[in-house]
């Protein structure tokens, strides 16, 4: 400590000017930068509306309610040609997700296999993980995607031929044909057990965590939960006389009859980008293991655990603390990669909505903002949920 | 050699030389035992792993080099009922793979920027080369100009910058054109820079600044940008290529490099802005940034293609492939800013301390402290969201610009040339040339990792 104490200057300098003050400055730099961009926002909205009005585009969301006038080759909910563009804009948005749900679903347990399977002390495993990765990682999606589609999926055989796996799944050129199922009366009972079969596995397992941390024993939680969730809508089925049937596919003539068809659109989207985007997951969860320090391992086995319970006690859990924020990340890369639908012709939310939408109404402003706007909440959603996640199980340090 | 006691004892003196391990532990078949087959599971996985290779592996050698046909002159050489892959079809189009429809006796000139590109890239790639401030501005600022006169042949048509927009300076000078150089234009440029000097300069001179400073710089920006246009603008005697005869891989490498080069200083400024303490400029950046990283790149190159042009004047109607240009560097530079923030804010807070102790400004010390080592920091970081770019470029086809993809795509539908391996043959070819691109380059940026990692943990 020393007495010296520093006095503050008092006033400025005569010779100094204003424009040399750090607050001055920082206010007008930001100030001229705020009036560049109203500026620029300005300019747009002028020119916008002299090009709209010179090339009589309408303008605002009214469209929405017009008759859209085109067919969509796959639709999750009732459409048809009669239908509103905003139809269209639902059954599109609902193709996008159906996409990013099975892709994000596939490339999970690729993405986890290979993963580990980089880490694996088998030679010929390593191998032909590190290759999966190098390659898929190394080719552009859009190249995947349409490889898929052309040169795979427009291979298979015609319908006539196809490829029958236990007779009830079809592959050919056609796509995919699964047994489509039918719900009969009591189905809403089924899904009514089912659903409170997951709620008490749900309850169960907070019991089961409770009771763990206070004496330590542990409750076979994986065993009963799955019983729980297979019996208790077995249960309500048998009760109900299994309203829930199968319609199976039949090859008539030239093509399948019942059933229900898979385009091959949606096939190759979803497995080349669950492929691609699997290879990615895999890096994550290599790094993520190996960000698990060998001495944890080593303080389990000591303890005396076993191989598999230092797996999935010790090196998991603190595996997925690295391993999920990047995962959730990659999620995010799938379902905005499934954009690349419009390469092969698969009506997800961009190729219906700015794509054909778009030529049709030429209302291109508002159609891109509301696509553009989807992503972008999907987007901000996910990184608000991420941030919350990142927050509980972030190392609390002394 | 041993003591034998009268009693009986022996004791060795010396040790035994130990017997070689057993047969089955060493050697080939021990390393066999202990990776493939130490237990009942490995072994299966070992199995159905070698399983899997020889059905992947085998095929895909016979279908690209045993069976294929290497001479032809049509379909007919590929149409034999075992044939491999067909790559007298790849060489057929292989010009147009590469250049798109670039006019056959012009493609010295996107050869040259091809030779160019790389005579400039691999000196700035080897760390220990020296020159490398010259190297990058020749790679960052110079090459792109020359690339962009060669490519479409420059010799810009200018017409008026400012006055003469309202018709008042022709009337003094008249129309005079030297070697395509509108001297009107210029004589308007020149007229501008010296009333904007002067403006500047005597504003900030009034307010109690350097006005003189606040004069030079901006007369160096003029200077500088009117030595960009006039290059433009000089006439070579290249005749114009205009850019939707350009294709392939051409445009592939013009795209991924156009947004490398301009998304660099743009996200340099993202990420200093996002860093700053101006709570404006930060929420700006921040928006930007969050904006382009949160869309798909194809609603980003929808907005280019239907929506920017709305945007613009009446009558400015950009070119297609300049559009989607736009597109990409915006892009682009937003996934660059948060690279590069990343290397901000990996720098010690002691070399900000320190550089202000120094007594630099915010600027000499950004340039002379911060960005050098963020930069070199993060050189793996640029060099994979190169990568990620130089995929995306792919995209481009779905906005009707034919690049590398796009140009195969349409070679399939070449009638001369259908035949059953076709389609097989262009997507190895493809795949192989997209493969060693990308992997060529994430090779480098481990290598790069590697290099610039100078701490020794591990």
């Amino acid at each position: 400590m020393s007495d010296l104490v520093l006095e503050p200057v008092q006033g400025r300098s005569k010779s100094a000017s204003f424009i040399n003050d750090p607050n001055v400055r920082s206010i007008g730099l930001q100030l001229i930068a705020l009036i560049l961009v109203v500026l620029l926002g300005w300019m747009f909205v002028e020119n916008a509306r002299d090009n709209l009005a010179a090339q009589k585009i309408a303008t605002g969301f009214g469209f929405l309610d017009n008759t859209a006038g085109f067919g969509i080759s796959q639709t999750l909910i009732p459409y048809s040609e009669t239908s509103t563009y905003g139809r269209a804009f639902v059954v599109g948005l609902l193709n996008t997700i159906l996409v990013a749900v099975v892709g994000i679903f596939l490339a999970t347990i690729i993405g986890f296999l290979v993963g580990i399977g980089r880490l694996s002390k088998n030679f010929v495993v390593r191998l032909i993980s590190t290759t999966y990765v190098e390659v898929l990682r190394n080719l552009p999606p859009l190249f995947q995607i349409l490889f898929w589609y052309l040169a795979v999926l427009s291979a298979m055989p015609s319908p006539r031929q196809s490829i029958s796996i236990f007779g009830e799944v079809f592959i050919s050129n056609r796509g995919l044909i699964i047994p489509r199922p039918l719900f009969g009366e009591g189905t809403g009972l089924v899904l009514w057990a089912f659903g409170a079969a997951l709620l008490a596995v749900i309850l169960i397992g907070y019991w089961a965590r409770g009771r763990q941390e206070e004496t330590g024993r542990r409750f076979p939680m994986l065993w009963v939960g799955l019983g729980i969730l297979v019996l208790v809508p077995l249960a309500a089925m048998i009760f109900t006389g299994f309203p829930i049937t199968f319609e199976r596919p039949e090859l008539k003539g030239f093509n399948f009859a019942g059933g229900l068809r898979v385009i091959p659109e949606f096939v190759a989207l979803t497995v080349a980008l669950a492929t691609y985007t699997a290879a990615f997951i895999a890096e994550n969860v290599r790094s993520g293991i190996m960000a698990v320090s060998h001495g944890q391992t080593e303080a389990a086995h000591s303890l005396g655990l076993r191989n598999s319970q230092t797996l999935r006690l010790v090196v998991i859990p603190q595996a997925m603390r690295v391993i999920i924020p990047p995962l959730t990340n990659q999620y995010l890369n799938l379902t905005k990669n499934s954009s690349l639908a419009v390469g092969i012709g698969y009506p997800d939310l961009v190729a219906v909505f700015a794509g054909t939408s778009l030529n049709q109404t030429g209302q291109a402003i508002e159609i891109i903002a509301i696509t553009m706007g989807v992503y972008l909440v999907l987007s901000i959603l996910t990184s608000f949920v991420m941030n919350a996640y990142n927050k509980r199980i972030a190392l609390v340090e002394r | 050699m041993s003591l034998t006691f009268d009693d009986g004892t022996f004791i060795r003196t010396e040790m035994v030389a130990p017997m070689p391990p057993p047969r089955r532990q060493v050697g080939v078949i021990g390393w066999m035992r202990e990776n493939l087959f130490s237990s009942i599971p490995n072994t299966i996985l070992t199995l159905v792993g070698l399983g899997l290779v020889l059905l992947i592996v085998p095929p895909l050698i016979r279908f690209m080099f045993i069976d294929a046909i290497w001479t032809g002159q049509n379909r007919e050489a590929c149409l034999g009922p075992e044939a491999g892959a067909c790559w007298p079809f790849i060489k057929a189009k292989f010009g147009q793979l590469i250049y798109g429809f670039y006019p056959i006796d012009q493609r010295w000139r996107p050869d040259v920027v091809f030779a160019t590109g790389a005579i400039l890239l691999v000196p700035l790639l080897v760390l220990s080369w020296p020159f490398k401030r010259l190297n990058a501005f020749l790679f960052f600022v110079i090459y792109p100009i020359v690339a962009f006169i060669l490519l479409t042949g420059g010799n810009i048509n200018l017409q008026a910058f400012l006055f003469e927009h309202f018709g008042l300076l022709h009337s003094v000078f008249g129309h005079v054109h030297v070697a395509g150089v509108n001297l009107v234009f210029w004589a308007d440029y020149v007229l501008t820079a010296l009333i904007v000097v002067a403006a500047i300069g005597g504003v900030i001179g009034l307010i109690g600044g350097d006005g003189r400073a606040a004069a030079r710089s901006t007369m160096w920006v003029f200077f500088a940008f009117g030595l960009l246009v006039v290059a433009w603008d000089i006439d070579f005697g290249l005749p114009y290529v205009e850019t939707r005869q350009w294709g392939g891989l051409l445009v592939t490498l013009v795209i991924a490099v156009t947004g490398i080069v301009a998304s660099l200083p743009l996200g340099i400024l993202l990420a200093l802005g996002r860093r700053s303490q101006m709570p404006v400029v930060r929420l700006l950046s921040v928006v930007f940034i969050e904006f382009w990283r949160g869309v798909p790149l194809i609603t980003v190159l929808f907005f280019a293609t239907y929506m920017l042009p709305l945007f613009l004047p009446q009558g400015s109607n950009p070119d297609g492939l300049l559009r989607a240009l736009v597109g990409v560097a915006l892009f682009s530079a937003a996934y660059m800013a948060e690279v590069i923030r990343g290397g901000l804010q990996a720098i010690p807070k002691g070399q900000y301390e320190g550089a202000m102790a120094m007594g630099l400004t915010w600027s000499q010390m950004m340039r002379l402290i911060i960005l050098p080592q963020a930069l070199t920091l993060v050189i793996p970081g640029i060099v994979n969201s190169f990568i990620s770019l130089f995929k995306d470029t792919t995209l481009v086809l779905i906005v009707s610009i034919f690049d590398f993809l796009g140009q195969l795509r349409a070679s399939f539908t070449d009638p001369n040339w259908a035949s059953p391996v076709t389609l097989y043959t262009g997507f190895a070819f493809a795949g192989v040339v997209y493969f060693l691109f990308c992997f060529g380059m994430s090779r480098y940026s481990l290598f790069v990792e590697r290099r610039l990692n100078t701490s020794h943990r591990h």
